[in-house]
């Protein structure tokens, strides 16, 4: 019984990376599958010191001298970065007002921050390309209230991302946050009034230290996918400098080049595990502290 | 405690300016009255307890003190002025909460020194203040341990600490021994009060235990459904009670229902019982004769007065070490409360259940009471 988490672990998580992570260090053919060596116990253990000899780490190599790679990576690391300091920015006096908001309305709004949970991703991506285009509803909108005179290009820009990203991934914020606040003993609002602190400074000196823990595990909950994003850079980005998830899916599809996708994925999930590690250690840590 | 302040006995108001005034303060949640056109004054350097039940609206009146409700109607001065206008973080009073409220992102030092912060005091000043503060409630050397370190009593003295540093005018204590343990709560009763003593500061205390209150308050208000019922020394509230209500209230109490006679005895289907006083009845009034369960005697003999005395059969008992509670049932059906002492370490009750027993008391054992 004990063994049976680890066993899902084994199943769903490690056998799968030890596929990509074989992959990455294969070259390609063109064959089916399009990579070699293929992995054959039938030959014996000649055959496995010959399959061994044939990995190498070529395609790690071509990731490091490729300028386009690194760039990617940077591209990526960067609207993760802005769009989880913007989605920090938007999400908590989100939060905090459904924290504060009188019980009964708590459910319902929370509800309402779930609720477009129910469409599909894509749809709500899409519906965001017909706000965005030239005609679309934000030009329309900005044209009518005379704040720009001819149509603005919204779509194919980084704005049209960061867009894009900080509406899909705005309840991923929303909800820790709201999970901190909302568990904060209000009492502690009252203490610091007691002791002299009028409400604008309370909420520096004692709502936000509180809140950290949510907030952090809000901005690594955005912060990881949106590294790996490719939907919605390939729907609303332009084609300029193209995130990691775009590259590797062309590396996949369109260059049917397995192993170097194989390498940046294997790449990526080094990168992302600093912060993964750090919200399992929050985790932790806020487990601990609830006991 | 003894003296009783004879100026304050009787009256809810003090003569000289009082510190605290509540005039008509009236509190409404919604449909809901919480405090009802109350007045009260509560006097400098005194340990003030308001005691009630749950829901009776001790609660609001010290929040109403500390700011964080306004009355409906009313006013209440501090040192002769309104301070219903300002904000509870200009108040010069400050409260210890019953469930603390302790800051737990910040230190012990953090914590007690959080209110001195506020005013931009030098950071040497908070640090020799905050020692300060430590040494009196007894937490020396515990100024960098986070909160989640602390037990329960600690953390009790922490707060405590926190709303004593800086010096208020009034300390409101909301339930502040609740959450200790029997034992601790009955030192810390006692400290509270030598504190009290030591510092000079206005104490207001909120608590629902009537035996806390005692202990600790040169006065107490009693409070039900908004209102006061009695506001009074310890001793005087104790021993005579204004109504039934409060009889019942403050400890036990057997009532026993008549008529006060002519000759200021009271007939009922008891008895005649005879009274040291009668108060405010007037022969031919409807009273009650209030009696403390320790105030009367038990015998397996008839007394030799013929007044003042009933039997009965003893049909509960209730050990309780140092002394045993016993229920005499009465030849009207009505139960009459019994507390004697157990003066022998023989264990055991020197009566037993179903014995046929004579109960008495002298006349200034008991109290009349009209309501």
């Amino acid at each position: 019984m004990v063994l049976l988490p680890y066993l899902w672990l084994v199943c769903l998580f490690l056998a799968p990376f030890v596929i990509v992570l074989k992959i990455s260090l294969s070259q390609t053919t063109l064959a089916q599958p399009p990579y070699s060596p293929v992995f054959d116990l039938s030959a014996g253990w000649a055959g496995l010191v010959e399959f061994g000899r044939q990995l190498s780490l070529d395609s790690f190599g071509l990731l490091f001298t490729d300028l386009i790679y690194l760039l990617s990576y940077l591209k990526s690391l960067q609207v993760a970065a802005i769009s989880t300091i913007i989605l920090l920015l938007i999400g908590y006096p989100f939060a905090y007002g459904i924290a504060r908001a009188p019980r009964g309305w708590q459910p319902p709004l929370v509800m309402a921050v779930v609720l477009p949970f129910w469409t599909s991703f894509l749809i709500r991506v899409y519906a965001w390309i017909n706000i965005l285009q030239r005609d679309g509803l934000l030009n329309d909108v900005l044209m009518r209230l005379h704040i720009v005179d001819a149509p603005v290009s919204w779509l194919s820009s980084d704005t049209a991302i960061y867009i894009g990203v900080v509406y899909s991934y705005l309840p991923f914020m929303v909800l820790p946050l709201y999970a901190a606040l909302e568990k904060m003993d209000e009492t502690l609002l009252e203490a610091a009034a007691d002791l002299g602190c009028p409400r604008w400074k309370t909420f520096w000196l004692v709502v936000v230290p509180l809140s950290l823990p949510g907030a952090a595990a809000g901005a690594l909950l955005c912060f990881i996918p949106i590294v790996g994003e490719f939907v919605i850079p390939d729907l609303l980005g332009g084609s300029e400098t193209l995130m990691i998830g775009q590259i590797l899916w062309s590396e996949f599809f369109a260059n049917r080049d397995w192993p170097v996708a194989s390498a940046i994925a294997v790449t990526l999930l080094v990168l992302l595990l600093v912060p993964m590690l750090s919200y399992e250690r929050l985790q932790q840590r806020s487990l601990e502290g609830g006991r | 405690m003894a003296d009783g302040g004879k100026a304050a006995q009787e009256a809810t108001t003090i003569e000289k300016s009082p510190l605290v005034r509540f005039e008509a303060v009236t509190k409404r949640f919604g449909s809901i009255v919480a405090v009802e056109a109350l007045s009260l004054d509560i006097g400098h350097d005194e340990f003030f307890a308001l005691l009630g039940p749950s829901g009776c609206g001790k609660t609001t009146l010290l929040r109403m003190l500390a700011g964080f409700e306004l009355p409906t109607e009313g006013r209440i001065l501090l040192d002769d002025e309104d301070i219903v206008p300002v904000p509870p973080h200009r108040r010069p009073v400050n409260m210890m909460f019953q469930s603390y409220a302790l800051f737990p992102h910040l230190t012990v030092a953090g914590n007690i020194g959080f209110g001195l912060r506020q005013e931009n005091v030098a950071r040497a000043e908070i640090a020799d203040r905050v020692a300060e503060m430590l040494a009196l409630v007894r937490l020396p050397g515990f100024d960098g341990r986070r909160i989640d370190q602390l037990s329960g009593g600690q953390r009790q003295r922490v707060a405590l600490a926190r709303s004593l540093i800086k010096r208020p005018r009034v300390l409101l204590l909301d339930e502040p021994l609740a959450a200790l343990d029997k034992k601790l709560r009955a030192e810390t009763q006692f400290e509270l009060v030598e504190l009290q003593r030591k510092l000079g500061t206005t104490f207001v205390i909120v608590t629902h235990d009537q035996e806390e209150s005692m202990i600790v308050a040169d006065r107490i208000a009693v409070m039900d459904g908004g209102r006061l019922m009695q506001i009074a020394p310890p001793a005087e509230i104790y021993e005579r009670p204004n109504s039934r209500w409060v009889a019942g209230f403050i400890g036990e109490a057997t009532m026993i229902a008549g008529r006060l006679g002519t000759d200021g005895s009271i007939e009922s289907v008891l008895g005649r019982m005879r009274v040291a006083g009668t108060g405010k009845a007037r022969p031919g009034d409807t009273v009650w004769l209030a009696l403390r369960p320790e105030k009367i005697g038990m015998a397996a003999e008839r007394p030799k007065e013929d007044f003042n005395a009933v039997t009965g059969t003893v049909s509960e008992i209730g050990y309780r070490g140092e002394m045993s509670i016993y229920k005499v049932l009465l030849s009207d059906r009505s139960v009459m409360k019994v507390a004697i002492t157990n003066v022998t370490a023989r264990g055991g009750t020197p009566f037993s259940l179903h014995d046929l027993v004579w109960l008495s008391w002298p006349p200034e054992a008991g109290v009349v009471l009209t309501e």
